[in-house]
């Protein structure tokens, strides 16, 4: 047992100490605040100039009804439309709509340009349109416009979930965000942990130095030790990752906040003028946090660190069997597949189905199957899982890493010895029930 | 000290040992032949418990093996490997404590053998910054750290130059006095001779020969003699001797006939020629391995 330890801290700090560790360490945090900084930036700043427009209105319902925007001013066209058509063949700046005289019927405009419209003006043009004539429309069927402003009916839907406690306040998007980065972290992670254990694996065998360590130990010892040190390596580098970022974000919030009461301020201010940007005031992010928190946060990070860890264990076996049975790195596509694809298959089904219907009973099978359910099950685990299903899951997750990693030692024993052999799948089979 | 008896050893189609047996002697250093693909790694590998036989027992100071004797068994394989991104002295560290031995002691001991092997400042050093013959170094004194009974050194010279090498074999001889055992396999006879009291040789799974050195070389004794002389040789006198090798003008090797002795050749010989030297040719270990192996 002190040989295993042993193991395990030397697998364990030989990558911590590396470089590339401290590096991916603080990169990847600081990657995803640059990314949302960004986001953040190019959503406050990205609009540089609104696009302007020049209204030709023959009809003379809208020309006084437009309102501008954040992206697009209107004005009133100076010239003559005909001269206004010809200049902005050459004028690089500017659109040109003209509203024909009999709009009500034909239900078309013309918008002239130089450049290629957005797609962004294009819709809110559209749908000043829209509303301008349908305003007047209402107006000339004898609706007027205090009535009018009355009946705006504006349903949003306060989904809850019903519990034994009681009501509870549930978010499909919040769920689905969380198990959507849950799924996408368990997946990346088995693969980079997972062949960490592989290279390991390769390494000692060519560098021959697994003879002298497994005269010492048993080569069960020297995979376990391995597989632990290593897992222990990732979950050294999520702690980090988690710690990192919420500081960061912490402070990064800390300092928004600041900025905040003057940023809520013109809101209203636009708010008065502008009905679209008003509905968007209602702090998006102040809902997103109150959906995340209906979800029992600490339940779901526990439940990931499980099926982490068995995921981990079942795959970093099977990689550790692949890495023993091969001389290099370059032999190891042929065993790789078996290993692939499940998990890609999960992943994709995860995506295309599982968060669309997560209580159907493809879902409930591949989030029970150890060798799906750690993807699976952490994408269903949001919408709420029944306790026996969870139960039954993690009891066959440890059976399942049990079974392989008794496979896989079966196959590693064996190959870890052998050399310049090309092992095939038959032989891999033979090595199983070959005796000490 | 170690003894074999009636292992086999099966991989799928290949039969690696067929019943091998043979006694190591405590304090001897034992001379493990055989060409390549003999089974010779496979018997090592079973004695350092890396496999297990099919049938048989090896039985260590008359204990039969078991996880136990590890800690007293060195290994240098022939197949020569460290962690490359290691330091040396981490590395040696690891080895000697997957041993058994403590942290605080490990280090004592690295100390004094980097010293004594001047391979001081390599402490911090990676593998791969460092030649073959240095790797070498290092692997040797991992092997024996932990101050084994039972050495296995499996082509301990490889890749050493002839001043490495000796100071290799002085640290043999010296462990050797000290009362530990050492099992050496290799291709160079000539250190066999040098080194082995006792060999054994293996070919094609099975042992075909084993025993003292000087007990087998003078059982491969068959009364071969090498003359120096001038003038000319008299003609083969079967009843008497039979030339055996005549290719140099003023040597010659004879076969004295069955019954014979040295001084009834040199009766007849000495009125035809002046002989300056007569000696009887030993085989050595090198003749007699190819002369087994090939037969």
């Amino acid at each position: 047992m002190n040989k295993v330890l042993l193991i395990i801290q030397r697998e364990y700090l030989t990558r911590v100490k590396k470089k590339s560790f401290l590096l991916m360490t603080f990169l990847v945090p600081a990657l995803i605040i640059a990314m949302y900084a960004l986001i953040a930036y190019l959503s406050v700043n990205g609009a540089d100039k609104a696009t302007e427009v020049h209204v030709y209105d023959d009809s003379g319902i809208f020309t006084s009804e437009f309102k501008n925007t954040e992206t697009v001013s209107f004005s009133a066209g100076k010239t003559s439309f005909a001269a206004a058509k010809k200049e902005a063949a050459t004028n690089e700046d500017g659109f040109i709509l003209h509203i024909p005289k009999d709009i009500e019927q034909l239900s078309k405009v013309e918008l002239y340009s130089k450049k290629k419209v957005g797609l962004s003006a294009l819709s809110t043009i559209n749908a000043q349109l829209e509303e301008i004539l349908r305003n007047k429309q209402l107006k000339d069927a004898g609706i007027d416009a205090k009535t009018l402003a009355t009946i705006k009916p504006d349903i949003s839907i306060d989904s809850k979930e019903l519990t034994a406690e009681g009501e509870k306040d549930s978010s499909a998007g919040a769920a689905y965000a969380i198990g959507f980065a849950a799924a996408i972290l368990i997946y990346m992670s088995l693969f980079i942990y997972g062949s960490q254990v592989m290279r390991g694996v390769i390494e000692e065998k060519t560098s021959r130095i697994v003879e002298v360590v497994i005269s010492s130990v048993k080569p069960f010892q020297l995979m376990m030790g391995k597989i632990i040190g290593i897992g222990l390596v990732g979950l050294t580098q999520f702690t980090l990752w988690i710690v990192l970022s919420t500081t960061l974000v912490g402070t990064a919030g800390k300092i928004l906040l600041k900025d905040n009461p003057t940023s809520v301020k013109t809101e209203q201010v636009e708010g008065k003028q502008n009905k679209a940007i008003a509905e968007a005031s209602n702090n998006p992010a102040l809902t997103v946090i109150n959906a995340v928190k209906t979800l029992n946060l600490p339940y779901i990070f526990a439940c990931f660190l499980v099926y982490f860890l068995g995921g981990y264990l079942i795959y970093s076996a099977l990689f550790a069997a692949v890495g023993s049975a091969v001389d290099n790195e370059t032999e190891t596509q042929q065993f790789m597949l078996p290993i692939t694809l499940p998990l890609l298959f999960t992943y994709i089904m995860s995506f295309s189905f599982i968060i669309n219907n997560p209580d159907s009973s493809l879902s409930f099978w591949l989030s029970i199957i150890p060798f799906t359910s750690p993807i699976a099950m952490m994408v269903r685990l949001p919408f709420g899982v029944p306790d026996w299903q969870l139960a039954l899951s993690m009891f066959l997750l440890i059976g399942g890493f049990i079974l392989t990693t008794w496979i896989a030692a079966k196959i590693y024993r064996v190959g870890i010895l052998m050399y310049g052999k090309k092992a095939s799948y038959k032989e891999l089979a033979k090595w199983l029930f070959y005796k000490e | 000290m170690l003894s074999i008896q009636h292992i086999v050893k099966q991989y799928a189609k290949h039969r690696a040992l067929d019943d091998v047996s043979m006694d190591i002697a405590k304090g001897s250093i034992f001379g493990l032949l055989g060409p390549n693909g003999a089974g010779k790694t496979s018997l090592i590998r079973i004695i350092n418990q890396i496999t297990a036989p099919d049938s048989g027992d090896v039985f260590f100071n008359g204990e039969k093996l078991n996880p136990s004797h590890i800690a007293k068994i060195g290994y240098l394989p022939e197949e020569r490997g460290l962690y490359k991104k290691m330091e040396i002295g981490e590395q040696v560290l690891y080895l000697a404590q997957l041993k058994g031995l403590s942290k605080a002691e490990a280090t004592k001991r690295i100390k004094y053998w980097f010293e004594k092997m001047e391979m001081q400042g390599w402490w911090n050093k990676k593998v791969e910054d460092l030649s073959k013959g240095m790797q070498q170094k290092v692997q040797f004194v991992a092997t024996i750290l932990h101050e084994p009974e039972l050495i296995i050194l499996d082509e301990p010279f490889s890749g050493f130059d002839p001043v490495n090498a000796e100071i290799i074999t002085q640290e043999i001889l010296e462990l050797n006095q000290k009362g530990a055992t050492i099992i050496f396999s290799t291709h160079r006879m000539e250190s066999v001779e040098q080194l082995c009291d006792s060999i054994a040789l293996i070919n094609k799974s099975h042992k075909i020969l084993d025993g003292k050195v000087s007990d087998i070389k003078n059982s491969y004794r068959n009364n071969t003699f090498h003359i120096e002389f001038t003038g000319q040789f008299p003609a083969e006198k079967v009843d008497l001797f039979t030339i055996v090798l005549n290719q140099k003008p003023q040597e010659i090797q004879i076969k004295i006939a069955e019954g014979k002795t040295p001084n009834d050749v040199l009766n007849f010989l000495l009125p035809q020629i002046q002989i300056q030297q007569l000696s009887e040719v030993i085989p050595s270990i090198n003749d007699i391995f190819i002369q087994k192996v090939s037969n």
